[in-house]
């Protein structure tokens, strides 16, 4: 139903974020998703990742300040108005959506999926299962 | 219990401190004006003969030196022993861009050595204990300093100088060592090594630090008590005066006691020279009255300070002094405004930052840029960039009310900052003045 997303600090300088892709590629970790917030010194970078046990203890290790936030999954159906109906439902469960990006999916599929930040995790996932709306697993993220 | 290495000497009367220090003074005007000329021509220059000075209270009537008399007299202009006579010398570090080279006879280590004993003993050592002297060893006055005061003590010491916090750690553990002597920002270092390496207070052995040789605040003292589960302990002293142990902290923790059987301690108006009343906030000023080989009379130390004979409950009697407030040396004017590095480290400290950081003065269009660079720890990391901003936002207003004058804050990422075996690098002053 929700899945742990990697929020990591990195300094707004040439080479930080390469850096970090580095340790991430180096230990063979598969990013699903990426969002990039940024200020004029520094970022966050949100990631989604196939092995977040793996990913956060490489990055420990490197020394990268990061935390993991609960964060919502969800399918989109390919249609007009596919994400309008998504949104309505977390609106009416009372939920303020903070961000908010795109995703891959699952290997090989071919379906539309979002990333979404908001302040109830479990309760917008029951909303949106009511609703027939699929959230995805952390399970569904990992290799097959 | 309160210890002490010369209880005698440490908890004597106001009346016999005084009874030494007149007649000590008056012996060392003696031996200055026949051995040093520079010195003496400064008090032809002022119409002084020995004669003048009876008592501490002639003390004033003295001209001053300074650093600037020390790299003038370079090398050998205040040496006043023969040179066959003198067996060490010790050398500043060299930061502010003036070396000093002090001099030593036999009688000046051994003196130097106990003050630093008297310290140890301060700090509750005894010769039960372990202590391993991670101050520099060398031409720097930290290593052989406190490792003779070890020896007088009958520690066991473990003279690992500086560097290699591994190895530090590796000695700490396997030799259960009690007492950490360095600098304050390397034992911030060592306990934040071994905090991430899993190692909690209790499992740490040691249980007294003596630090000293940069400024640190009262938030850092914390913060080093908290990580390595210790009481530590400040200490004072500067390579013109021999060293570390020209005062030392004891068990009140409130401030340093002055060794006045062998300094002699002013506050003057930096400004004007006149000696400033009991409790006055200026310049401390030192006049060695026991040493033979480099005897600097009224050496101004450029520490603005402040002296109390408030009755301390430790049992010594020796003037206290508090932490230097700064330093006219990294006193930094930035737009028209003082500011101390303390001021900043104080200030990041209440906010929970980490203690490594470092402060960037520029100047751009012509106008004074202050850049304070503060590392990101995992306990202030969050996913909101708002709640980051406005910590950041806090932390640049409790400065403009600290300092008066605007700083920019930028977190940088963990470890950037480069970590110090020995005194901390914490101003960059880019300004092309």
């Amino acid at each position: 139903m929700i899945i742990n997303q990697l929020s990591i600090f990195v300094e707004n300088k040439p080479g930080a974020m390469c850096g970090m892709t580095k340790v991430l590629a180096d230990n063979g970790v598969d990013m699903r998703a990426l969002s990039l917030a940024e200020t004029k010194d520094f970022g966050i970078v949100r990631i989604i990742v196939d092995d977040v046990y793996k990913a956060t203890t490489i990055l420990k290790d490197a020394g990268y300040v990061h935390s993991l936030t609960p964060v919502l999954g969800v399918e989109i159906p390919d249609t007009p108005g596919g994400l309008n109906k998504v949104l309505e439902v977390i609106s009416n469960s009372g939920n303020n959506v903070e961000y908010m990006y795109a995703f891959l999916g699952g290997k090989g599929s071919d379906k539309a999926y979002m990333i979404f930040r908001v302040q109830d995790a479990a309760a917008a996932a029951l909303a949106l299962s009511g609703h027939g709306i699929k959230t995805l697993e952390q399970e569904e993220l990992s290799k097959p | 219990m309160e210890r002490y290495y010369q209880p005698e000497i440490e908890t004597a009367s106001y009346e016999q401190i005084k009874a030494w220090q007149n007649e000590r003074l008056v012996k060392q005007v003696r031996h200055v004006w026949n051995d040093m000329p520079y010195y003496r021509k400064k008090m032809e220059a002022k119409g002084l003969t020995p004669d003048d000075i009876k008592s501490v209270d002639d003390l004033h009537k003295l001209p001053f030196l300074t650093k600037d008399d020390l790299r003038e007299a370079y090398p050998y202009g205040l040496l006043a022993k023969p040179l066959n006579e003198c067996v060490r010398i010790q050398s500043t570090s060299g930061t502010t861009g003036k070396r000093v080279v002090a001099f030593y006879t036999q009688h000046d280590i051994d003196l130097w050595e106990e003050c630093c004993a008297r310290a140890i003993m301060a700090a509750g050592g005894t010769n039960e204990d372990v202590c391993q002297v991670s101050y520099g060893y060398g031409l720097f006055t930290g290593g052989p300093g406190l490792n003779g005061g070890s020896h007088k003590v009958g520690c066991l010491t473990i003279p690992t100088s500086s560097g290699n916090t591994e190895r530090q750690i590796m000695f700490i553990m396997d030799l259960s060592a009690t007492i950490l002597c360095c600098t304050p920002s390397y034992a911030a270092y060592i306990g934040e090594t071994m905090k991430e390496m899993g190692l909690t207070p209790d499992q740490i052995p040691l249980k007294a630090g003596i630090f000293g040789a940069e400024a640190w605040s009262e938030e850092m003292r914390q913060d080093i008590q908290n990580t390595l589960g210790i009481k530590a302990y400040d200490i004072y002293g500067l390579t013109e005066l021999s060293g570390p142990g020209v005062s030392f902290e004891c068990s009140e923790q409130t401030g340093m006691h002055i060794n006045e059987d062998h300094f002699i301690a002013e506050i003057i108006d930096p400004d004007t020279g006149e000696v400033l009343p009991e409790g006055s906030i200026g310049e401390l000023v030192f006049t060695s009255i026991t040493k033979e080989a480099f005897p600097l009379l009224r050496y101004r130390t450029r520490d603005i300070c402040k002296l109390t004979r408030e009755k301390c409950s430790c049992g010594r009697t020796h003037v206290k002094m508090c932490k230097p407030m700064g330093r006219s040396d990294d006193m930094l004017i930035i737009r028209g405004v003082n500011v101390f590095p303390s001021q900043i480290e104080t200030v990041l400290l209440n906010n929970g930052y980490p203690a490594n950081y470092q402060i960037i003065v520029d100047r751009v269009k012509n106008t004074d840029t202050l850049d304070v660079q503060v590392e990101m720890t995992p306990e202030m990391f969050t996913d909101n960039i708002g709640e980051i901003e406005q910590r950041q936002n806090k932390l640049v207003n409790d400065l403009r009310s600290m300092l008066g004058l605007t700083a920019k804050v930028t977190l940088v990422a963990p470890k950037s900052i480069v970590r110090s075996e020995g005194k901390a690098v914490r101003v960059i002053d880019k300004r092309k003045i």
